[in-house]
């Protein structure tokens, strides 16, 4: 079975790549499902927006990913995030306390993208935000 | 004579105590020249990406945006200088403060005014000690610093940019912000562990050619990929292209922000152990010679004494024998 080859790279590093059958994400123009032999595109990712990858092996892997665009070309998926985070890596309850943090200062435009980014952590970890 | 032998011992003791200060700060640098060396390996993927997706959407797109254009009439330049937080690095500073001077008189001649923006304590304070204006200072983290740092200079700088779109002579115009026409960067480059080069740099309007920076890296890996022949592909874009450019542009000029602030950092800490190294060989080399004049004071004053209690026996002895 054809596969795709995903880079998932943040600014700090990267912070996962192999081969995956799918990889959904939301761009600014809306959803949008990759499977192998896509037309090259480049897209913007959506403001708090979650990045599903589907890995060989039948797994989910949620990513939230913030301030990112993704690329497909015939070699596979490139996903750049400004800050990307794994939802086994995600800590819950920071994410809740950064969101209540950020609620109070939703008027700046730093607190309007922290709270944000905990919104897509927040559903990237299979919680309500 | 005891006295200077007391005196050599103090400054034995005080030589002994500050080359242990340098050598803890050597070790300190040491560790964390190799810590600073693999965040930027780590922020190498992240660069060479965006980097990609930049020149596919500007094989595909018309390059007109702001950040790319050439303004007509240039009067202003920002210059952002990245030094250190702390001393103790030999001519780190000095260097990258002497290569922006350099780069101010040429932006001079040029017929520009330079705009500075100050990054390190060392920075601000040669600036303010000189009386000389900055537009902006962004201290406390030259050592290690972090994307959230970076997108705060970025901003300012991009903000900067952006004000001076519609700047006339001599004045602000419609916005009434003075802005800036171009950027431009100096920082050190970490060449190696012996050599960190301080370098000038032009970030905005963009070259074409820095578009291509890392496009060695990228013909290697499609050399190394089968089957690629490395043709553009024809993309689709998510929003339009110039909608991409728009969001891409900033964020790229972030990244070579951050990227040059890992460099700065690394080339910080590698400049500190070679100035500590030599400080404390330097102590090690005094603290010898002090010890040397120590043993000689302290011989000549047991010398002193052998002789001044045979002379005192002797005289004892042939006063005895008149007895």
């Amino acid at each position: 079975m054809a596969t795709l080859q995903v880079e998932l790279v943040a600014v700090e590093r990267k912070i996962w790549s192999g081969e995956a059958t799918s990889v959904i994400a939301r761009t600014t123009e809306g959803e949008l499902g990759v499977l192998p032999g896509h037309a090259p595109l480049l897209g913007q990712l959506a403001d708090g927006g979650v990045v599903t990858i589907r890995t060989e092996s039948g797994e989910d892997m949620v990513v939230a990913a913030h301030g990112g665009f993704l690329s497909v070309t015939e070699r596979g998926v490139s996903i750049l995030a400004e800050t990307a985070e794994i939802s086994s890596e995600i800590d819950v309850e920071r994410a809740r306390e950064a969101l209540r943090r950020a609620e109070g200062e939703k008027d700046t435009p730093e607190g309007l993208a922290a709270a944000r980014r905990a919104e897509s952590r927040l559903r990237a970890a299979g919680q309500s935000a | 004579m005891a006295g200077t032998l007391r005196a050599l011992r103090r400054r034995i003791r005080s030589t002994k105590s500050t080359k242990k200060i340098f050598s803890a700060q050597e070790l300190i640098a040491g560790a964390r020249i190799v810590r600073a060396q693999a965040r930027v390996e780590a922020s190498k993927p992240y660069a060479r990406e965006i980097t990609r997706v930049l020149s596919a959407l500007a094989s595909s797109a018309s390059l007109d945006h702001p950040l790319l254009t050439e303004r007509e009439n240039p009067q202003r330049a920002a210059v952002l200088v990245i030094t250190s937080d702390r001393g103790f690095a030999g001519s780190y500073n000095v260097n990258v403060l002497r290569r922006t001077e350099e780069l101010l008189s040429l932006l001079r001649q040029e017929g520009k005014e330079p705009v500075l923006y100050v990054v390190g304590r060392k920075g601000e304070t040669y600036y303010s000690f000189r009386d000389r204006a900055t537009a902006a200072t962004f201290t406390g983290f030259s050592e290690q610093p972090n994307y959230p740092d970076a997108q705060e200079v970025g901003r300012a700088l991009i903000d900067a940019f952006t004000a001076g779109a519609d700047d006339e002579a001599g004045g602000a115009g419609a916005d009434g912000i003075l802005g800036v026409d171009e950027l431009h960067i100096v920082y050190t480059e970490f060449r190696s562990l012996l050599a960190q080069v301080p370098v000038a740099k032009r970030m905005a309007p963009l070259e074409v050619e820095e578009v291509d920076e890392f496009d060695y890296e990228r013909e290697e890996r499609e050399r190394g990929t089968t089957g690629d022949d490395g043709v553009p592909a024809s993309y689709e874009f998510e929003p339009s292209a110039e909608g991409l450019l728009d969001a891409l542009l900033p964020k790229y000029i972030t990244t070579r922000i951050y990227a040059a602030m890992l460099e700065a950092a690394a080339s910080e800490s590698a400049s500190r152990r070679r100035a500590m190294k030599s400080a404390s060989d330097n102590a090690e080399e005094l603290a010898k010679n002090l010890s040397r004049q120590a043993n000689q004071a302290r011989q000549a004053e047991i010398t002193q004494e052998i002789s001044e209690i045979v002379g005192g026996a002797d005289a004892l002895v042939s006063s005895g024998s008149n007895d």
